[in-house]
């Protein structure tokens, strides 16, 4: 279940670059510039999910939390769940 | 479509048409745009060129033409943007306008010179004018002419005046300018030691005299002093001064009658005035309604006739014969305007247009549209790639933004980027209208600027931070209540004790166990050590994303192997090496992330690379995972024996064809030891190309790789500085609980947006444009291979 919560934004990330990337250059209409448009939209795709899926593995396995001052943890302790 | 990943096919192209028809085909074939004549004259100078008077002809025009546009803005002409008029110029267009520019250039110098003069005699008299009328009070203190000069007059030096009998006092008078009075003044105390009486009154012009370009303030003197050598002293003096003097006479009578004729003299003068403005009015405002159609038409004429120069005029004068190299795509287009052409001018025969086949390398050309000229120019900034060679720009239009954007990454200065760019799109004429350079390189790269800043959005929200603040959408997936009793070691004292609390992830339930499903968890922007977090992060995302690129230049680079057959001999080293090497330092970093480990086991990836190429393995405690040691060396020795596969292989195998062709050459023919000596000096080069190739390119993937590192070193300097605005700048204001806060807050905030614009935006835009240019710019990302003529 807590294994969830990481399996759906994975997921949903992958479908929503995949599609981009690899679906929507099919329809793109015939053209001049329909080499540059698909080229476009595949790097742009692989550049995005590459950089967020760097972020989120960074913070798979942290190896050291936040060092919060004490006023803010006193906060934290009551309005954050 | 695939004329924009490589460079178009060009054809040699030989054209005949006839002389009159010569001009008309040249335009149209300047419409279009599309070709590039080669110059069939190459031994010839300048001078010695066929058309040279014409095109001398032509800059002489646009000489006067310049001088005419000047004469017009200054007299403040508007000149009207619009003509429609697209006359094709013709030869005896270019005498008929000739002589009109000469006559418009004698007309209007002759009015200039006119009205110059005309103008001197008017100040000359209105000086007059001014100087009779403030002599009358002058000479008024002196009732006769032969009386004593008395003492009313007050005289510095009393002295000098207590004489008898009576003194013919005599005068000169004139017209200085006004800031060179004093000096004029104190050289005359110096000189005649007070032996004079000076007066003097300043000009005052009225509104209707102004009729001199810039007045000068001028002053009226009187110096009234005995003798003439005295006078003539003086005359000099005034001449040295640049005092203008002026025979003043005696009696009042006198006066009064020259000031009349001066009266007179000046209306007529100021009638003659007015009309000789009107006339170069009326001049120049004919001459700028022609203005623009009469430049474009000169401009047109010089390149014709400079075009003409570079092709081949027959001996019978009735054919011209030229040399273009267009692509093939277009040969219909060209065509059909060279018959139009022909048409126009009335000829009956029709261009030939002959295709020949050569074997000189055609230049490159990239057809771009106004998208991708701005990405196009970069890229030939660096260096316009060789014939058919693969074009970068598509590639370059997504990477070049995107790694600006990693540098930037933060979503409120990218909207206000992405804002500033659309503005610049949708008022692209007005911004160019302004004609300003700095605008005008904006407008040119607006799709650029609009790019960047949709990625900067991107990266912005994937880094959290927008203006320095984060967003919380997802619920952070860090808590603070499991780190106090039961669960974990805190209590109420601990908070009291100390200022800064550390979470433990290893206690249960600190760490949620699933992290920020978008970006950067919120609760580091408010931790203290926020920067150990960010800057391990930053900098293994760089070298990810900076062996990626590199990566993938190198698969780029083998489309172009594909081209030449070159695959074996140095992709798959290139490949091997940088695989082995850093993608192995990827490998490495995804495992540390991936795999669950306690903190103080984790050894640092940095000590486990350098220990790997040092094949140090000695201290305890350095392995990720279990067979570590054998899989490392085995890289290193792969990396290490691909340098001499990249260094030798291409060159033995040519130097074996080579050897064989030779020996075949000897078999056959006599005589060869040109041949041999040729070959004996290119395989020297050959090695010598290689060995550079090699070097550059190993040495090149290690310190490319380690540049990338600058991703995170701007990215952490513009988090840094935007954090510093809110803190010192906003955060001041918006702290204030007085009244007066609003007050503040509103003058604060003004200074927060100057100061975010101009640092954030401007500066640290130009900044990180520049280092994503310079990373787009390694040779080893899109080797070009230039192509060394021993392909095979």
């Amino acid at each position: 279940m807590a294994a969830l919560s990481f399996v759906i934004p994975m997921s949903v990330m992958t479908l929503f670059w995949g599609i981009i990337g690899g679906v929507v250059p099919w329809f793109i209409p015939k053209g001049p510039n329909r080499g540059v448009i698909v080229t476009m939209l595949v790097l742009t795709a692989v550049c995005c999910y590459l950089f967020w899926l760097i972020a989120i593995l960074a913070q798979l396995n942290p190896l050291f939390g936040p060092s919060l001052k004490n006023d803010t943890i006193w906060y934290m302790y009551y309005h954050w769940s | 479509m695939d004329s924009f990943f490589r460079s178009e096919e060009m054809c040699l192209v030989q054209l005949f048409f006839q002389t009159e028809s010569a001009h008309n085909c040249i335009n149209e074939l300047g419409h279009l745009g599309l070709v590039q004549f080669k110059d069939l004259n190459p031994g010839t100078v300048a001078f010695q060129r066929r058309f040279v008077k014409e095109v001398k002809k032509c800059e002489e025009m646009e000489r006067i033409l310049r001088f005419l546009e000047n004469e017009v803005v200054k007299s403040n002409i508007p000149i009207p943007a619009d003509f429609t008029s697209e006359t094709i110029p013709v030869p005896r267009d270019v005498l008929d306008l000739e002589s009109r520019f000469d006559k418009l250039e004698q007309e209007l110098k002759e009015i200039n010179s006119n009205r110059d003069t005309l103008r001197q005699n008017f100040t000359q008299l209105m000086e007059i004018n001014h100087l009779l009328q403030m002599t009358d009070d002058f000479f008024e203190e002196l009732p006769s002419e032969d009386s004593v000069y008395s003492s009313k007059v007050t005289c510095r030096r009393t002295s000098y005046t207590s004489t008898n009998g009576p003194l013919k006092l005599g005068f000169v008078a004139g017209v200085i300018k006004h800031e060179r009075f004093p000096a004029f003044e104190k050289i005359l105390w110096r000189l005649f030691h007070g032996n004079f009486v000076l007066r003097h009154a300043e000009i005052k012009p009225h509104e209707e005299e102004n009729m001199a370009e810039d007045p000068v303030k001028k002053d009226v003197f009187v110096v009234f002093v005995q003798g003439d050598q005295i006078r003539g002293k003086i005359r000099k003096l005034c001449d040295g001064f640049h005092a203008s003097m002026y025979p003043c006479p005696n009696n009042a009578y006198a006066r009064k009658e020259m000031r009349t004729n001066a009266n007179t003299r000046i209306e007529d003068l100021r009638l003659v005035l007015k009309r000789t403005e009107e006339f170069r009015e009326t001049t120049l405002t004919a001459a700028a309604a022609n203005l623009q159609e009469w430049t474009s038409k000169v401009k047109k004429m010089k390149a014709i006739y400079y075009t003409l120069n570079l092709c081949n005029i027959d001996i019978t004068q009735k054919l011209i014969v030229a040399e273009i190299w267009c692509p093939v795509s277009d040969l219909n287009s060209v065509h059909t305007a060279l018959i139009h052409g022909s048409e126009q001018s009335g000829s009956s025969l029709s261009p030939v247009v002959n295709r020949i086949q050569t074997q000189q390398t055609p230049p490159t050309f990239n057809r771009v549209n106004s998208f991708t000229t701005g990405f196009q120019s970069i890229i030939d900034a660096y260096g316009v790639g060789n014939y058919q060679e693969i074009n970068p720009a598509p590639y370059t239009m997504v990477t070049f933004p995107f790694l600006f954007a990693v540098m930037f990454g933060d979503c409120g200065h990218g909207l206000v980027m992405t804002l500033l760019a659309l503005w610049l799109i949708l008022h692209q004429e007005h911004f160019r209208k302004l004609k300003n350079e700095l605008i005008d390189m904006l407008v040119d790269g607006r799709y650029i600027i609009f790019l960047m800043g949709l990625f900067s959005i991107y990266t912005g929200l994937i880094y959290n931070d927008c203006f320095s603040k984060s967003f919380n959408v997802f619920g952070s997936s860090w808590s603070v209540r499991p780190m106090f009793h039961p669960h974990g070691p805190w209590t109420n004292d601990t908070l009291h004790d100390s200022g800064h609390l550390h979470l433990d992830p290893l206690v249960s339930g600190v760490y949620s166990g699933n992290p920020y499903p978008f970006g950067v968890d919120p609760i580091w922007n408010i931790a203290s050590n926020k920067l150990s977090f960010l800057n391990s992060y930053k900098m293994k995302m760089s070298v990810i994303m900076g062996v990626a690129h590199m990566l993938f230049g190198v698969t780029l680079s083998l489309v172009n192997y594909i081209n030449l057959k070159d695959v074996a001999l140095q992709f798959i080293p290139e490949v091997i090496f940088m695989l082995s090497l850093f993608g192995y330092l990827i490998f490495l970093i995804l495992y540390k992330w991936c795999v669950v480990m306690k903190s103080e086991s984790a050894p640092s990836i940095l000590l486990l690379f350098i220990n790997m190429m040092l094949f140090d393995y000695s201290s305890e405690g350095t392995v990720l995972y279990r067979t570590q040691k054998p899989v490392q060396i085995f890289l290193v020795v792969v990396a290490v024996l691909m340098v001499p596969w990249l260094l030798f292989a291409k060159p033995l195998l040519l130097y074996r064809k080579h050897k064989q062709l030779k020996l075949f050459c000897l078999s056959l023919f006599f005589g060869v030891k040109k041949a041999f000596f040729s070959l004996q000096v290119s395989m020297a080069d050959i090695f010598v190309y290689q060995g550079i190739h090699t070097i550059e390119y190993c040495l090149g993937c290690i310190s490319n790789t380690a540049s990338y590192l600058r991703l995170w070193a701007l990215s952490l300097a513009h988090a840094e500085l935007s954090e510093v605005l809110w803190k010192m700048v906003l955060q001041v204001a918006l702290r204030v609980t007085s009244g007066m806060g609003s007050v503040l807050l509103a003058v604060t905030f003004a200074a927060f947006a100057v100061l975010t614009v101009t640092i954030l935006l401007v500066m640290e835009g130009l900044s990180a444009f520049l280092h994503a240019l310079r990373l787009h710019c390694t040779p080893s990302t899109y080797t070009p291979d230039v192509a060394f003529g021993f392909c095979s």
